[in-house]
């Protein structure tokens, strides 16, 4: 299973979309790796800044419709490249969502109010988030919350069986071939 | 309780049901492109699995970047055509016989009702006008489907659309989906599939029923659905006359997929167009419209009109007859990209594409390029584009240029203005001929 705990970047914005994650001019790449310095590239958001941001980042946190657009697989890849395996937001983009689970990645859907909750907890904090898979909860930590002290806070989330099992299996290529 | 067409593709085709609302669906048809095909292939052979699951239901294009720009685009060519020949894919399209898929693999009669279709390219949406269940995916999944001819799909619901009235003149299909995409919003169908219904969508010929459902998965839905009838039959009657006795046989067959009377729905949304003007979208997202009249004046660096929205024959007689004999604005690029080699043809012997050189245009190859910022026309930081595409994202057709997504009729009218602006009226000065 890949790695679903670390540093969490809170973008605060819906529908970024694939091509703000990963442009089109790079989809003429034939390797994952070429993807990596290029993530989110096109995304323009105040206090945002490509590159420097999302490193050292292993979980993003969004708001509604991430991943809208294009059905590139460069958009999960982009992220995986740059060790970030799991994107918590409202909801995502079908093609985009099943994508992640595809290889083995995490999208992981919460209410609007609890995603408000953790925005204004730990968005702009130094935030490390510690995902149990097995129970389905995420523990969000941070040293220096809004009011000065440590905030500590965990949410569960619901996954279907499937994308439980390709998570297991680490992608859909490993649990089609064994089954079909 | 009965059943809709996207519930009856699926019971057919059901070979698997991972948990409650997952289904694993066999499919008819595998689509590939260039651009997210290769790194499956790849991938396949790093596995040990170089191998596809019916040479005969797997079709592929290099269409978005073609002829290839550059050496890593050259190298996406090579990949798919040694892949082809290796696996003896006949129905391969490369230079001189290839176009954008979501207008070629129609024309060539690849899509029938009753289907199940992926690719991966998220506008596969376009083939639900015929009755199928077309849905882009990801690499992985079309990887999946390559070597096993299977895809999962969550078991979407389904909204009805069903558009009533008169269409205005000057009023086109490109109009009643920007129009339906700012009603729901860009994911107000996501996880759902939308059946395009009503009487304008009757009578709407398979080119224009295509413009609708490509831009389905702009307001987020899986596909764009379209009911079979006697429109689909006669478009499909050459690629199908041998396999029924006659047109009636062959509609027969089809209206089994139809949606039953009473099916469930999610949502339904009436939309009369009788009203309806000619609209342009306005910033990054697709769902944000205006009225040309509202945008009017807003000057533009670039016309583009082709691509799988609006790139086939009916696209470009449309704009043909706002452009014959008027000249574009000279600060305006004009550029044409007929979608597949049968539209440029027939564009040819129906001195289309004579009357767009005329005006100012450049004619390119077939290819999906411009419309993604990919090749055939980037634009530049700070540039506009008036463009017959489906996208406006932010970078979409190139880094720091904006996008406004409208019909062929209004990019044509804008193009010779050199500003967002209505195309004349019949009879209007300036507006020509009845010729096509």
């Amino acid at each position: 299973m890949k790695n679903f705990n670390g540093r969490v970047l809170f973008l605060d914005r819906s529908d970024i979309n694939t091509d703000e994650i990963i442009p089109a001019k790079y989809l003429t790449e034939i390797s994952k790796e070429a993807l990596a310095p290029h993530l989110l590239e096109d995304l323009e958001l105040e206090g945002f800044t490509p590159g420097k941001d999302t490193e050292g980042i292993s979980i993003i946190v969004t708001r509604e419709n991430f991943g809208s657009g294009s059905s590139r697989e460069h958009a999960p890849w982009a992220l995986e490249m740059n060790g970030i395996n799991m994107v918590v937001a409202v909801n995502f983009a079908r093609i985009f969502r099943q994508n992640m689970f595809n290889g083995g990645m995490l999208a992981v859907e919460l209410d609007p109010e609890t995603i408000e909750e953790l925005f204004q907890a730990f968005a702009g904090t130094e935030c490390t988030g510690k995902t149990d898979f097995e129970k389905g909860t995420i523990t969000f930590h941070t040293e220096n919350g809004p009011a000065g002290s440590a905030v500590e806070r965990t949410v569960s989330f619901d996954l279907y069986d499937f994308q439980r099992e390709l998570i297991r299996a680490g992608g859909w290529v490993e649990y089609a071939d064994s089954r079909y | 309780m009965g059943k809709t067409l996207t519930e009856k593709i699926f019971e057919t085709h059901e070979i698997d049901k991972p948990d409650e609302k997952t289904r694993v669906l066999t499919l008819d048809a595998v689509f590939c492109h260039e651009i997210t095909t290769p790194i499956a292939i790849n991938d396949l052979i790093s596995r040990g699995k170089d191998r596809v699951f019916d040479p005969e239901k797997i079709k592929a294009v290099i269409d978005h970047v073609t002829p290839a720009k550059d050496t890593k685009t050259a190298a996406q060519g090579k990949i798919m055509r040694e892949w082809a020949r290796r696996h003896n894919i006949r129905d391969f399209f490369d230079i001189g016989r290839n176009g954008v898929c979501h207008a070629l693999f129609p024309e060539q009669g690849f899509v029938r009702p009753g289907y199940t279709i992926i690719m991966g390219d998220s506008h596969t949406c376009t083939h639900g006008a015929f009755g199928a269940f077309a849905a882009g995916v990801g690499t992985t999944d079309l990887e999946v489907g390559i070597l096993k001819g299977v895809c999962a799909f969550r078991m979407p619901e389904t909204m009805k659309i069903e558009v009533t009235g008169t269409l205005p003149e000057g009023v086109y299909a490109k109009d009643v989906i920007l129009k339906i995409i700012g009603e729901l919003g860009v994911n107000g169908a996501t996880n759902k599939v939308i059946e395009f219904t009503g009487p304008i969508v009757d009578a709407m010929s398979m080119e224009a029923r295509m413009t609708l459902s490509n831009m389905a998965v702009e307001a987020g839905a899986t596909s764009g659905i379209i009911m079979p009838d006697e429109t689909t039959v006669d478009y499909l009657w050459p690629y199908i006359k041998d396999d029924f006795e006659n047109k009636e046989t062959a509609l027969a067959e089809y209206r089994r997929w139809i949606s039953d009377e009473d099916a469930a729905y999610a949502d339904e949304l009436h939309i009369d167009v009788s009203s309806l003007e000619p609209l342009v979208t306005v910033g990054y997202k697709p769902d944000n419209i205006k009225t040309v009249r509202e945008a009017e004046g807003t000057v533009v660096d670039q016309v583009y009109i082709g691509s799988c929205t609006n790139g086939r024959i009916e696209d470009l007689r449309e704009a043909a007859r706002v452009l014959a004999g008027r000249k574009i604005a000279d600060s305006v690029r004009g550029i044409l990209s007929p979608a597949t080699p049968s539209v440029y043809s027939k564009a040819l012997e129906e001195g289309i594409i004579k009357i767009f050189m005329d005006s100012g245009f450049v004619v390119t190859n077939p290819t999906c390029g411009a419309c993604l910022g990919m090749s055939n026309g980037v634009l530049a930081p700070g540039e506009v584009a008036a463009s017959t595409t489906n996208r406006n994202f932010n970078g979409r057709m190139g880094k720091g240029g904006m996008v406004h997504l409208m019909s062929p009729a209004t990019a044509a009218a804008t193009a010779v203005a050199g500003h967002i602006t209505n195309a004349p009226a019949a009879g209007e000065q300036g507006a020509t001929n009845e010729k096509f």
